[in-house]
């Protein structure tokens, strides 16, 4: 694979990340339990399809082929998606929802940290912009972990069963392939292995304060970021694509 | 689950630098984080604020609306404390 195309690839995946947990997220709207929280997470939501649009915008610009971020969005299949399998799974409960967001970004921020720094000035800027959200997106899913594995009995025993069911997901984010080692040669792009170092240490740390106990690393599920998806991206973007794929083009 | 309010807080944003904060509204929280982050997500949306106070609402020491006779109103006929007494010179600008 040529550098451009590993570029490209990456920006691909980085954007698909970002909506495809925006979608997750656009499906509790109007859900939440509290009315603040409802903002919060259509708030956050909005961060990520903002991300997604930049990547998105991005990929097609590297790409020179006329396609724009609705076309990545709206008119690739399953297998064309690369996104984590982690962000792809069901909203379930709450506490599912949280814990999910709060492994991933965990990483996505030290990600993008790293992000900043390489030597690709298009990756660069949109990676210091994301950052800010991204930051204070930790800091809420992070409290609210440490709130419900220190709340009550009830909220202790679903947030651990959260956080055991999704942990086979986390393995993928660290499994550098040919495309993540092409982005750390050719532009000092993210070292998966210093960033799970760091990721390790933030999850330890809060899911302490949380008197929750961490999963032991077993199987890991992986796949995603090579278009391997699990039963339900596909059920996703049939509910997400739906509009442009009948109408194609149209506009609000 | 029996279903129980949290509790309220007073949020109060500065719109930038060197103004005063002022009462924007309120939100439910369990606690003081939270309150800061539920203000931040309701209220500051649209770049409204440069710093947020978030105060709980039942810590908030209120005059009696029974006593607004009895607070306010002496105030009323003590004229000779507005300084519109003084003749001001010409050529004051900022006064």
């Amino acid at each position: 694979m040529s550098n451009d195309q590993a570029l490209i690839n990456y920006t691909l995946r980085l954007a698909d990340n970002a909506l495809i947990l925006s979608q997750r997220m656009i499906e509790l709207v109007a859900a939440a339990p509290e009315l603040e929280e409802e903002l919060a997470n259509a708030n956050f939501a909005l961060d990520f399809i903002g991300q997604a649009r930049l990547f998105y915008s991005y990929a097609g610009e590297l790409e020179g082929k006329g396609r724009g971020e609705d076309d990545f969005a709206f008119m690739r299949d399953e297998n064309e998606f690369c996104n984590l399998l982690l962000l792809e799974q069901p909203n379930g409960h709450f506490g599912d929802a949280l814990v999910r967001q709060f492994l991933f970004e965990a990483f996505y921020g030290h990600l993008l940290d790293a992000l900043t720094h390489c030597s690709d000035k298009g990756l660069a800027e949109i990676a210091a912009r994301a950052i800010k959200e991204v930051k204070y997106h930790c800091r809420h899913s992070s409290q609210w972990l440490v709130r419900l594995g220190d709340g009550t009995e009830l909220s202790h025993e679903c947030v651990q069963v959260s956080l055991d069911d999704v942990w086979r997901y986390t393995g993928e984010m660290f499994v550098a392939d040919e495309i993540d080692t092409a982005i750390q040669e050719n532009i000092d792009g993210p070292d998966l292995g210093a960033i799970r170092a760091l990721w390790k240490r933030d999850v330890e740390k809060t899911v302490a304060e949380a008197t929750l106990r961490l999963p032991v690393d077993e199987w890991m599920a992986s796949g995603g970021k090579q278009g391997q998806h699990s039963e339900h991206l596909g059920f996703m973007l049939a509910e997400m694509q739906y509009l442009q794929r009948s109408f194609p083009g149209e506009t609000w | 689950m029996s279903k129980q309010e949290w509790p309220l807080y007073e949020v109060f944003i500065r719109s930038k630098s060197g103004l005063s904060h002022r009462h924007a509204g309120s939100i439910h929280a369990t606690d003081d984080q939270m309150a800061l982050d539920n203000a931040r997500d309701t209220y500051t949306r649209r770049c409204e604020g440069v710093s947020l106070w978030v105060v709980r609402s039942d810590r908030i020491i209120a005059s009696d609306p029974a006593e607004t006779a009895a607070f306010f109103e002496p105030a009323e006929d003590k004229i000779y404390r507005h300084p519109t007494f003084y003749e001001i010179p010409d050529g004051v600008e900022n006064l």
